[in-house]
Formats: structure tokens, sequence, C-alpha cells
């Protein structure tokens, strides 16, 4: 596929969509609080980036955002570190993990609102809890994935624990940590904007709940449009550190660990 | 060193031989349930000798080459490498394993400095043996690619050549070329004599194929199977360097045919 034709088309189909879209509410004379026309949806997002309401929330739920990643994702490979190089560790600890994996963790939303307050605090916490999983999954089968062969390998050399671990372990687990930083990324958002719900006084999460309050429909159009860019942008950015550092990797083979390594349960 | 002189001794134990392998048995599993994987395996290679073994599959000469490698500890017995127990990993052994075991992130000579960098060689000494390496297996100009960027005889090389960079008191090499096609393979075997005979290193090499084993040793040991035991021993008397057509020879085939002999006798290859 691609090729400038194609391109053409693929932005012909979207038009074409927008247009039906738009045709279909102004003939059914559907109200604007069920479903807006793509104009209003716009026109909502223009007056908000205008009025400068939207920024003000984008910069909150993305700060939120970037803070439970790091957190949630700097925790979840320590963690998944200790637990892959030490069966011992992970035998004590495989209870708590069974357990909260299991658990859909934004349930834990309106508990952590109680306890750290309507602000940042809950929020990033939120992010990181939900980030947490798919990264710590993904880090103790990417590191415990070297070939028996590759580990004999250093091991006749003599190769040190902490070496084969530096030199071996943790590049071979590198795919298997994108694919996990990918959806933590997302996850964070997510835990974000969830956290916002239950309880906030900014953010986008937060603005679609009062939008909701006032029946301004398109208004949630506009912010969904948003955070689903936003979804786009914060993928792109971790694809780009990837294809950076997994230099090695083709493509190919880096779409199929991705897609073979995508565990990590549920948000 | 001469070859022929050594050649010409067999299998008595002398203070030149790298390595001696004394009444070493292996038993996978404690207790009176463990299966004797290897029996009272005894032998020795002197240096600069090059040895092969064969044998049908779970003769257990991968797990004596484990042994050797000290990747394993044996039940009882022991080897000794240069006069001193192989317990554990040491730093004078080179093993080439079955795939070539190349770490894609690594660059040939990345890949071919692995050792030197574990072991914390010299660097700028290392390199210029690793280029050396890397011209006498024919590899210059692909120093600098990534392995998937070659050809899987050549991945080969880089796995031969890594394991000679740390100079190692003997090479040990398990089916190396197992993977590989029958016209690579033959490919290989010529240029590993040729880097046997210019490194003058000892080598151990595992295969399943009795003519690459009779083409490549001064000495072949036919292994028989469970449990693993040293069967007969084989000395290869074949004029160095030897070609590839030496194999349509008379007295190549005969020593074929009489290692054949001695691998059916005890049921044959798989």
């Amino acid at each position: 596929m691609g090729g400038a034709k194609n391109f053409m088309l693929r932005l012909l189909l979207i038009a074409a969509v927008l247009a039906v879209w738009e045709v279909l509410v102004k003939m059914t004379g559907v109200p604007e609080y069920i479903l807006p026309a793509p104009s209003r949806i716009f026109y909502a997002m223009y007056n908000g980036i205008k009025s400068n309401v939207y920024p003000q929330h984008f910069f909150v739920t993305l700060t939120e955002t970037l803070l439970g990643f790091l957190v949630g994702t700097i925790l979840a490979f320590m963690l998944g570190t200790v637990v892959a190089l030490s069966r011992r560790v992970e035998y004590f600890l495989y209870p708590f993990i069974v357990m909260f994996q299991a658990m859909p963790k934004v349930a834990l939303a309106p508990l952590i609102i109680v306890w750290f307050g309507l602000g940042l605090t809950s929020k990033v916490i939120n992010a990181a809890l939900v980030a947490f999983f798919p990264l710590m999954v993904n880090t103790i089968v990417g590191l415990r994935s070297a070939e028996e062969d590759r580990i004999n390998l250093m091991r006749s050399l003599a190769a040190s624990r902490t070496q084969i671990f530096f030199m071996l372990q943790l590049p071979n687990a590198l795919p298997y940590i994108f694919a996990g930083l990918e959806i933590a990324m997302i996850f964070a958002l997510i835990g974000a904007i969830v956290a916002e719900f239950v309880g906030a006084e900014r953010g986008l999460g937060m603005l679609i709940q009062s939008m909701n309050f006032n029946m301004d429909v398109a208004g949630q159009f506009s912010i969904l449009l948003i955070l689903s860019l936003l979804g786009l942008v914060l993928n792109g950015i971790v694809n780009l550190a990837r294809r950076h550092l997994l230099f090695w990797e083709t493509a190919n083979t880096g779409e199929e660990t991705a897609n073979t390594s995508k565990k990590g349960g549920s948000v | 060193m001469n070859r022929a002189a050594q050649a010409a001794r067999m299998d008595s134990p002398s203070s030149t031989d790298v390595i001696a392998v004394d009444r070493l048995s292996l038993t996978y599993g404690g207790g009176a349930s463990g299966v004797l994987a290897l029996s009272d395996i005894s032998f020795s290679i002197a240096d600069g000798e090059f040895i092969s073994i064969v044998g049908p599959s779970g003769c257990g000469k991968s797990t004596l080459l484990k042994i050797l490698a000290g990747l394993l500890p044996p039940s009882e017995g022991q080897a000794k490498l240069n006069g001193t127990p192989i317990r554990g990993a040491r730093r004078d052994i080179g093993v080439v394993f079955q795939t070539p075991v190349l770490f894609p992130w690594r660059t040939v000579l990345g890949n071919v400095l692995l050792p030197a960098d574990v072991q914390g060689l010299d660097k700028e000494k290392m390199r210029k043996r690793a280029m050396d390496l890397v011209r006498l297996v024919g590899l210059e100009g692909f120093e600098n690619r990534y392995p998937r960027e070659l050809s899987g005889g050549m991945q080969q090389r880089v796995g031969i050549i890594r394991a000679l960079i740390h100079d190692p008191a003997i090479l040990l090499m398990d089916e190396p070329f197992g993977a590989l096609d029958a016209m690579t393979r033959e490919t290989m075997n010529v240029e590993l004599q040729r880097i046997w005979m210019e490194s003058g290193k000892t080598v151990l090499f595992i295969t399943h194929s009795t003519s690459e084993a009779v083409y490549l040793a001064d000495r072949v040991i036919v292994m028989t199977a469970r449990p693993g035991k040293i069967g007969d021993v084989f000395k290869v008397d074949l004029p160095r360097p030897r070609p590839l057509d030496i194999m349509n020879t008379e007295a190549f085939g005969a020593y074929v045919k009489r290692i054949r002999v001695a691998l059916n006798a005890d049921g044959g290859l798989d």
C-alpha cells in the first residue's frame, strides 16, 4: 500500500464519512445532545482552544499521564528485574502479583482519591498503578527469554551474573520491554482520565465529566478527539525510541515480538 | 609442532596432554532412579591434536562437551585441562555451538570481541587480533555488519573465530556445521582444517557425520549409547592438508566403513 494516490483516497474516505455523518444528522434532525454534527464538534474544539480552556486542562492531563508513566514503569522495571533474577523473590511475591494482576486496577481509583485527594498526586498514582503491570510482566518475560545457548556461551566464558545481565539478558529483553512501554503509555493515559472522572478539579477527564452534566455532547466529542490524538502522539514517541534503541530488529520482527509479547493484563 | 610425532602416540597419557579425561561418569537425577548418561569415559588429547567424536543421538556426546566446557559437573571422575581439573567455567576454553549463537545487537567485530569484553582483555590488542581472525576466515569488509546481514555459513565463521579470540587452550565444537546445507558444510570443513593448521589449536569436534569426522580428525573416537561410553578409537593417517576429493579415495572410504561398522555394532546411527 502507501503511495500518494492511496493517501489521497484515504483522506477522501475520511471526508466522505464526515460528510455523510453531517448530512444524516441534518436530515434526521437528531438533537445535538444525542449526536452532534461534525461541524458542531469542530466548532466546540475551536472555541475550547481559543478560550484557552482546553490547553489548560490538556497540560494537566498530560503531566499526570507522563509522571504516572514514569513512576509506574520505573518501579515496574525494577520489580520485574528482581523477580526475573530471583526465583526466591518470585516465590514470595507471586500471590501478590497474581492478585493485583487479576484485579481491574481502575476500580482502585475511588480509594486512591480518598487517600491522596483531588490533586495531582492521586492521578499520578492511579496512572502509575495501571501502567505498572504491562511493563512488569514484559520485563520478567523478556529477561527470562534469553536462549539457553546464549546463556551457556556467556557461562562458558566465565562471565559473572552482572555481565550476563548487562551484556545478554537486558539487550535481549528490550523488544519485550518496549512492547510493555507502548501499552504502559496508553494505560497511563487511561489511568489518569479515570481518576479524573472519579474526582478532580482539572484535566480533560474532569472536563468530559462536567460537559456531560451540561449535556454538551459536541464538547465531549471534541475532547475525545483530542485524547485519541494525544494517545497517538504518546504511542509514536515510544515507537520512535524503540526504533532508535532496537536498531538490530527489522521492522518486521519488531512487529512480531510486539504482538507476541503484548501481555500485561487488563486495565 | 610435529604433528606426525603426535599422531604416532596413542592413548598413553603424558605431560603434553591438553585434555585428560579420567573415568568420567554422569548420572542425571540422584539415587537409584538416576539415569546414567555417561559411563566410565577416559581419553586424552595431545597438544595441537584434532579429535572427532562420533556417535548416535543420545549417546551423551554433547553432555560430555558440556562437562569439558565447565557447564556441567560430572558425577564421578574428572577432566583435566593442562593439568588442572575442570571445575566450573574457565577462561582458557573456546566453545562453538550448533548454531552460531551471535548477539544481534553486536556487529561481527563486536561478536568476535565478546570473550575479550567479558574477560576484560586489552582492547587495542584484541581489536587487532579480531581483525586478523576476521581476515583469516575471509570476512574482511563485513566486520561492521550485523549478524542478520550474514549467511548461515558466514555466521558460523564468526562463531568459530569468536571462540579463538581469547587464545583458549582448547576449542570445543558441538556439531558446529549441523545446521548448514551440504555444500556450505563441505566448504566449512575445508575452512576449519585451514584454521586449525594455521592456529595450531587443539580441537575436540563432535559430529553426527562419519565422513566429516574422518576428513577433519587425527583420531576419531566412537561413542556408544545408553549409557554413553567410549567405543573404538581410530587413528586417521591421511596426509594434510586434505583436499575435499580425498573423500573419494579408497583409504578414506575404508576409514568411514570401519567407523560405520563400529557404530552399527552398537545399533547404528539413528
